[in-house]
Order: C-alpha cells, then structure tokens, then sequence
C-alpha cells in the first residue's frame, strides 16, 4: 500500500475531526496518505483491566482482523486512546494465546486474527520522516512558542509506550521542525484528570489548573498534544481559570507550518487568534 | 389420514412439550398443526411484517438460535417458543427540531447506550435479514447516519438483535431514527414529487382517476400490465 492503513476510530469522526483533517493533510503532503479501514469498530475506549473479561477484548480484536483481511501488517492511529486499547489488545493476545483461541471461536463468523498486525501511533511514523518534514516546511513558526504534553496513554503501561516512559522526547523533536522554540514542560506527562470530566469535574479541572497554569509560566503560547480527551479537558476546563492558552494536535501546527489551511474549526479556546498575534496567520 | 401417514414425521417441543408433526412445514405452520391459535407473533406470513420472531435450539447444539417463523422449516428436535412482542423503548424526538449540522452526534444523544456496544456481534447473528446490525450500531456512534441508514434499510423490526445484546442496545430503534434522518436532512428533494403534488392540487390527474374508477377488473389488469413507469433522475 502506497501510505499506511488508517484506524480513526469515533471521536476522530466527531469532535475531534480537527485532528483527523489535519494529520490526513499533513501525510498527503508527506506522500505517504493515511488510507482509512474499509470495516473497523469502535475500540472501547477504555482498556479493560478485567483479566476474565474477554468481551471488552473483542472490539480491538476484530478490527486488527479487519486489518488483516485487508492484506496489511501495519495498522496507524492517531487517537491516544484507541492507540493504547489496540496496542495492548494485540499483546495481550500474543502473550496469551488461549485468549486469543477463545475469541477467534466465539468470532466465528469471521476469520481467525493471527496476531501479526502491528499497531503505531501516528508519531512513531512521523518520527521516521523528519528530513522529509523538514523539506515541507514554507512558514516556519519561528515567533511561536510551544510545549508539549503527552498526557498517559502515549506512555503508560510500558508495553504500550511509543517513547521513554519517563523521559519521552518525539513531541520536542517533531516541534522543533517546525521552527517553533519548543518549551520544556515538567508537567508533559501528568494525568489530565480523563474520564474524571464527566463526574467529577473538580478533579480535572485542578489537574488542568496545574498542567497550564506550568505552561503559561513557562512562557508557552500554545500547548501541543494528540489525544482527543486531554485536547477536550486541557481547553474545556481552563474556563474555570483564568487562564486562555489554546491546545493544538502537533498535526494542526504541522500543517500550518507546511502552509495548509485545515483544521482549527472545533477548539473551545481560538487558536487563529494567536496565530494572528504572532503574525503566523494574517 | 392416508396421505398424511405417507408423510415423515418429526417431533418438536413447544414451551417444553412434545409434539409429532410432519416434515417440511414452517416453525408457524408446525405450531397450528399441534394445536396453537395465534392471536399474536403472526402476521403477514410472507417474512415482509417482522411479527413472528421465534428463538429456538436444536437438539445437540449449545446456541441460541433465531429467525422469523413464517421463513425457517420446523427440523426434527426443535425447542421452540413464539415471542409475543420485544420490550424496546423508542427515543423521543422531534424530527424538525434535529440540529444535525451544529450537533456533533445526535445518534448517541438520543441513544446513549450505543457507546456501550463491544462489538461482539451477536446482534448480527441474531437478524433473520442479515443485515449488519453491528457495523449500524458501530456506524451511529461515529456519527456516520448515512451508512447507518443504509445499512440498515431492510429491517423488519422483529426486535431479535434487541432481545440479545450484551450492551442492552435499541437497534432497530436506533435504525429507524438514522432512516428518518436520512431522509428528512441528508437524501436529496425530489423536484417531480412537490410537481407531481402541485399538479395533483390542481385536478390534473382528476379526469384519469374517474376513468379508472368506471373501469371493469378486466380493463384495470390490462391497464396495469401495460403500465409506464416514471423516468428515473
């Protein structure tokens, strides 16, 4: 295949379609397209940590087999959420055979998953391509100042981690291709509060005191991430500050840099108008 | 009786009793020769209306099996029992008042339980249409209502995928909306359907109708087969 098999998965279809538009226009540019599953299921969302609950497995199972049916060894997703459910889906499987004989059995209306699939991260692609980036940048964001954050599901559990647990350093390489003076941020893999939002909403919104409170001290204009759920709470519960710091997919300022106008429609904090205060939009 | 002695005989079990009935007649039929009046659970007899699902096992198999009664042959060895009705609560909605453009998922606002779908597919397993109900379910979550809709456009309503579902989700329901959907805001406006209308309003087509209206059933058959159908676009 001329690109890489695409998995969006729901929230890429919905709220964050900034993320999806963005990262497709960036690897169209790159040459190497994000071609999306012809059949593929929501992943859960949530890992399930319930060793006897082989039901909440079934959903990354049966799309890694969509993927295999489709002729492919590489599956790429850009959601931090789907990306861990999937990646730890496959090694759970692959660590523990029976489970995956179980499965295949109960699926029997549809092939066998052999477990050969391979799941990445859109960033781990992109890392392997940074001459080609380089040579698309044509509106290099010198005057910005940006700070990473990788949040949990890049990182944590180990098995699962696309970079160094503790030490990560994908986003400040990929960033600093773009011109902009990358911010070192102690903050970049602090939990973001996550599902917290929808119930206790106390608890995120003084993580996110914390995580851009740290960032605007810092002197960051802009706080750059890739999961949907962080992107939501980093930016949603920032009205409770005072605090007006727009959180952007590394894919959106990817594509500015590379002079594509995509993305940057759904953001609860405007990005454009930094982008405008810094002369990087007119 | 001769005739029926000819025939091979198998035994079923309705609601745990036994029956002998004869080779080849649906699950419905089967059931009124050992005795049953429908009062419910049937319907047009044609597998169209969706009244008669019915949930069976067979002997020597572990699963749970399902169709619609008027289409499955009775076999030797069958547990059966008729549904009356399946328990599934629609949404309300008002269908001017769906803000589907500003709204990112009006699917999973009306039915929030469809984020609970695991993708089991027993859903799928259990539609005597073979449609596939997982991959509507799946296409409603992501916002998809056009594939939804599509994919979904030959059910019946039985309600078996419903009666199965780990996730306790209202498919058929769910379906239905994604349909109205579809063609309330997405399907394009037929120009020939408000010219037909405003034609029809005027009397147009009053004179026509009253000829039909003399005419002998001879005449209308007649009329009927050499009938035109309107130019498709």
């Amino acid at each position: 295949m001329e690109g890489y098999l695409y998995y969006p998965g729901c929230t890429l279809k919905t709220k964050a379609s900034d993320y999806e538009e963005s990262a497709m226009a960036v690897m169209e540019a790159l040459g190497k397209p994000l071609v999306e599953m012809d059949d593929w299921y929501c992943c859960g969302a949530v890992q399930s940590l319930t060793t006897d609950d082989l039901m909440h497995q079934l959903a990354p199972i049966r799309t890694m087999c969509c993927a295999q049916e489709q002729g492919e060894k590489e599956l790429v997703t850009l959601c931090d959420m789907c990306y861990n459910v999937l990646k730890q889906a496959n090694e759970r499987v692959r660590e523990n055979p029976d489970d995956l004989e179980t499965m295949n059995e109960f699926q029997d209306e549809d092939p066998d998953y052999l477990a050969e699939v391979e799941i990445y991260h859109l960033f781990q692609i992109l890392q392997d391509m940074k001459d080609d980036i380089k040579k698309k940048i044509v509106n290099p964001l010198s005057s910005l100042r940006v700070t990473p954050y990788y949040g949990c599901m890049l990182l944590r559990p180990e098995k699962a981690a696309i970079d160094d647990t503790e030490d990560p350093s994908v986003m400040e390489e990929l960033l600093e291709l773009t011109g902009a003076e990358v911010i070192d941020n102690p903050k970049r893999t602090e939990c973001c509060g996550s599902y917290h939002t929808v119930n206790r909403s106390d608890i995120v919104e003084k993580r996110v005191k914390e995580i851009v409170g740290r960032a605007v001290e810092d002197g960051a204009d802009v706080i750059v991430l890739s999961c949907p759920l962080c992107q939501f709470n980093l930016e949603y519960h920032q009205r409770t500050t005072e605090f007006e710091v727009p959180v952007l997919y590394l894919t959106e300022l990817l594509a500015l840099a590379f002079g594509i106008s995509v993305g940057m429609k759904k953001h609860k904090i405007d990005p454009i108008k930094k982008f405008k205060e810094k002369d990087i939009l007119e | 009786m001769a005739e029926e002695e000819d025939k091979k005989m198998i035994e079923i079990y309705v609601m745990g009793r036994r029956y002998k009935v004869p080779e080849g007649l649906t699950i419905m039929t089967a059931l009124e020769y050992a005795g049953y009046k429908y009062v419910r659970s049937c319907g047009c007899r044609g597998g169209f209306c969706g009244a008669c699902s019915t949930v069976f096992r067979k002997e020597g198999d572990y699963k749970l099996m399902m169709d619609l009664a008027c289409q499955t042959a009775a076999e030797d060895g069958m547990f059966l029992v008729q549904l009356p009705f399946v328990p599934a609560v629609r949404a309300e909605f008002e269908i001017d008042e769906l803000n589907i453009e500003e709204n990112d998922n009006v699917m999973l606002e009306h039915y929030p339980e469809i984020a609970r779908c695991v993708s089991c597919n027993t859903c799928t397993k259990s539609c005597p249409q073979d449609i596939k109900v997982m991959d509507y379910v799946q296409a409603s979550l992501r916002g998809d209502i056009d594939r939804a809709a599509k994919l979904s456009f030959d059910c019946i309503q039985c309600g078996l995928c419903s009666i199965r579902c780990p996730a306790d989700i209202k498919h058929y329901h769910l379906a239905q909306l994604a349909r109205r959907i579809k063609g309330r805001y997405i399907d394009p406006k037929s120009s020939e359907l408000e010219k037909m209308v405003q034609e029809l309003k005027e009397g147009k087509y009053d004179e026509e109708l009253e000829k039909l209206c003399d005419m002998s059933e001879e005449e209308l058959k007649k009329v009927y087969d050499e009938r035109k159908f309107q130019k498709e676009g």
